[in-house]
């Protein structure tokens, strides 16, 4: 994870865990496509989020 | 006293405040706050130290209001807990975590803790150190609660308590607190008043704020500069702030050009550079085989593209089959046995007292108790379901098919809880941040049949639909149920869309949560939450059964001056003439005297209102009462049925069946029924749930509109039934 482009997004998004530098994988996607399931960094923690929500991550490499 | 109470607030030694003496301490209890992340067992911890237990998990219903509890901390000492939102912050984005502001930014409130108990996760620590040490810089003493040990355990993450608790300053317990491991520790920690305000400072507000900080600090006399920035982050939603204070922030921060959203993303990301930094060598990660949690393996099946709809739905349906086809059977023995008592006691004793007792008070509580096996085992699911963490599963599986109508997938729990109780359900809806989803939610959720339909939908489906199995498996009158379920479920997101159309609030909708991982169910929790929720029937939707029971008695006994003797008198005449058998004229004067009494007059005053429906001024009496409470139907059917009638007939069903129109024939048919069961799916009939939205949406708007577009609905609905198959 690279960094957060929507600043309003964002301040949600670190508080739940999304610090830029923190490893994500994407787990799965809900059955109709939206929202995603990703999960996160060494603890392996699961968010689910929309698809509009998580196009504000922007990730590295 | 009130000033004894007032002074003696420092109980624990406030480290870094520098003043205040701690005073004696036998004055008042000692007053402390659970705070914590959702998920992070809070709940579980509190049910544990206080012994009243409620439901687990951070979904609507569970922490609405705060609760507080009493807890013995071993030996004589008591002390008073409070229990708050989970957040993941003290920066409030709902309606829930208001609470927490409004709590710990104003010393001077009644509630403000001497000290705070926080939970953390111990498989998540670093997130959960983030809110830890927003509370440590705001120089509140704390304990940490290290929860949710056995997960962290599984998944291979190893904390060295000893250096946690030298680098925090703070005392450390390790808990389990689902099963109770831990918390013994933890009662002996708060009883010794360990709590000390943490030693370490996580974050300081940088340089260019100082000036503003400093400027609000001396302003409210804080005793924080931490504090002092909230006041300049969050004025606008502080409640106890007087308008002349917020009028004085706000002017202040436009002078110092303070960009709030700007500092709180920097104030975040330097506090997680800060836990990393000392949780460096404090915990260590150990995979010994790289394999997914079983969480994520059970989420595989549970939301897949197929089986995820399907067992939902599988579960949906063993809900309805549950509440219709096996709570029959107790539901049965208490009809018996409420009918015997009561034709046991008519056989013995006579006279008015006799009747008001038995036709007023036992018909009206046997509405009542006939509800409990229906009520525990609905709980039962819901509890089941949130306990799991599959309530969460849910909401991720209806999102998308929400969005069309406006609604959110986090609507789809207040829409779930709906089947319960529209209260609780318009409650839970804050956790919904965006105005309008909910808005939209609160609005549709009366329309989803809550548990006070059921009695009315059991005893008119069971009058009218015959007891069969469809195709051997399905039970008929199971079906029509989950029909009317359905019904209720689409008219409700069918409004959402309507609704959608006619708001026009530009917001966005977050949907961002995390996901609970999988576990069992506390059958000790469910157990509760069973009891509690059939206590709150019988004691609070009882009571006014009762009462309107009894009333109902009197008004449908007596009538205005001499009408009731003169139609008795009358009929005897025709009696006379016609040489009815006795046991003719006997009913023919009940009902002559029931048409006469004051409910009579009631009812033929809007019978003419509701004749098109296929009602008579018997139903009208009915729908009346209704509006006070849509379970006093059936006790009220049961009521002025029983006025007059044969004590041996005594279930509500076998009176309305016996009941014969003009023509003799039964009067309850099938469409009769059916228009009848259409008016309760629609129509608004609660005065609580209209209080509750009232109370969430601070409008009368609101209220009126559900009262209006429902009741409404309901008319046009019933009349087009009746209109068409009759």
């Amino acid at each position: 994870m690279c960094c957060l482009k929507d600043p309003e997004m964002a301040l949600k998004l670190l508080e739940m865990g999304c610090i830029p530098g923190t490893r994500v994988r994407m787990a799965g996607r809900a059955p109709l496509g939206d929202p995603l399931m990703l999960v996160l960094g060494e603890e392996e923690y699961t968010l689910s989020l929309r698809v509009s929500e998580a196009v504000t991550i922007q990730l590295k490499d | 006293m009130a000033g004894a109470i007032k002074e003696a607030r420092p109980v624990a030694p406030q480290l870094g405040t520098g003043g205040a003496a701690p005073l004696p301490v036998a004055e008042r209890l000692p007053r402390l706050a659970l705070i914590g992340n959702p998920n992070s067992g809070k709940t579980s911890l509190f049910n544990q130290l206080t012994g009243l237990n409620q439901k687990v998990g951070n979904f609507p219903g569970v922490t609405v209001d705060r609760k507080t509890g009493l807890a013995q901390l071993g030996g004589q000492r008591r002390a008073e807990i409070i229990d708050l939102p989970g957040t993941y912050s003290l920066y409030p984005k709902s309606l829930d975590e208001q609470v927490i502001a409004d709590l710990l930014y104003n010393p001077q409130s009644p509630d403000y803790p001497d000290f705070v108990v926080v939970t953390v996760d111990a498989s998540n620590l670093r997130r959960s150190l983030l809110l830890f040490s927003q509370l440590a810089d705001l120089s509140l003493p704390a304990i940490l609660a290290l929860n949710m040990t056995d997960v962290a355990a599984e998944r291979g993450v190893q904390i060295d308590i000893q250096a946690l608790e030298r680098e925090l300053g703070v005392p450390v317990v390790p808990m389990n607190a689902r099963k109770g491991v831990g918390v013994a520790a933890l009662r002996i920690v708060m009883a010794d008043r360990l709590a000390t305000a943490p030693a370490v400072h996580f974050w300081q507000p940088d340089a260019t704020v100082q000036a503003l900080v400093s400027e609000i600090r001396a302003h409210f006399e804080l005793h924080n500069d931490y504090l002092a920035l909230h006041y300049a982050q969050q004025f606008r939603h502080l409640h106890f702030l007087s308008d002349a204070d917020r009028e004085y922030l706000a002017t202040l921060t436009e002078k110092f050009g303070f960009d709030p959203t700007a500092r709180q993303a920097e104030e975040t990301v330097g506090r997680y550079a800060r836990i990393n930094e000392l949780l460096l060598d404090i915990v260590t990660v150990t995979r010994t085989e790289r394999r997914e949690p079983t969480s994520n393996r059970i989420d595989k099946v549970l939301t897949h593209r197929v089986f995820g709809y399907l067992i939902f739905l599988g579960i949906l349906f063993l809900l309805f089959q549950a509440i219709f086809a096996w709570a029959q059977y107790p539901m049965d023995w208490i009809d018996q046995g409420i009918s015997g008592l009561s034709a046991a006691i008519q056989a013995h004793f006579s006279g008015p007292l006799v009747r008001l007792l038995t036709e007023g008070v036992i018909a009206g509580l046997g509405g009542v108790l006939i509800f409990i096996p229906q009520i525990a085992l609905l709980f039962a699911f819901l509890a089941v379901l949130e306990e799991t963490g599959y309530m969460a599963r849910v909401t991720f599986l209806m999102d998308k098919l929400m969005r069309p109508f406006g609604l959110s997938g986090k609507s789809v729990v207040p829409l779930i809880s709906g089947l319960a109780c529209a209260v609780p359900a318009i409650m839970g809806a804050r956790t919904i941040e965006s105005w309008k989803d909910r808005m939209l939610t609160i609005f549709v959720t009366p329309l989803m049949s809550c548990s006070a339909r059921i009695p009315v939908y059991t005893v008119l489906v069971a009058l009218v639909v015959p007891d069969e199995a469809w195709l051997g498996i399905f039970n008929m009158r199971g079906l029509v149920l989950m029909g009317l379920y359905l019904l209720g479920l689409t008219s409700a997101l069918v409004s959402a869309f309507i609704l959608k159309k006619v708001l026009k609030a530009r917001e966005r909708s977050y949907f961002i949560m995390e996901f609970p991982v999988y576990r069992w169910p506390r059958w000790k929790n469910v157990g509760l939450t069973i009891v509690e929720k059939v206590k709150a029937f019988i004691f609070q939707a009882g009571k006014v059964i009762i009462a309107i029971s009894v009333l109902l008695w009197v008004l449908a006994s007596y009538g205005p001056g001499q009408r009731q003797n003169q139609a008795t008198a009358q009929v005897q005449q025709q009696a006379a003439a016609q040489r009815w058998p006795a046991a003719e004229t006997e009913r023919r004067v009940a009902s002559a005297r029931l048409e006469t009494s004051y409910a009579g007059a009631f009812g033929h005053v809007i019978e003419p209102a509701i004749r098109p429906l296929g009602f008579d001024w018997k139903i009208g009496i009915a729908l009346l009462t209704s509006f006070a409470a849509r379970e006093v139907f059936v006790g009220t059917m049961s009521t002025i049925y029983s006025v007059g009638q044969d004590a041996d007939l005594g279930t509500v069903q076998q009176k309305l069946a016996a009941e014969k129109d003009a023509q003799g024939r039964p009067f309850f048919t099938p469409v009769r029924a059916l228009s009848l069961l259409v008016f309760y799916v629609f129509a608004m009939q609660c005065m609580s749930t209209l209080a509750v939205t009232y109370r969430e949406t601070k409008s009368w708007r609101w209220p009126l509109g559900q009262l209006v577009y429902m009741t409404g609905l309901a008319y046009a609905a019933s009349l087009l039934v009746w209109q068409v198959f009759s």
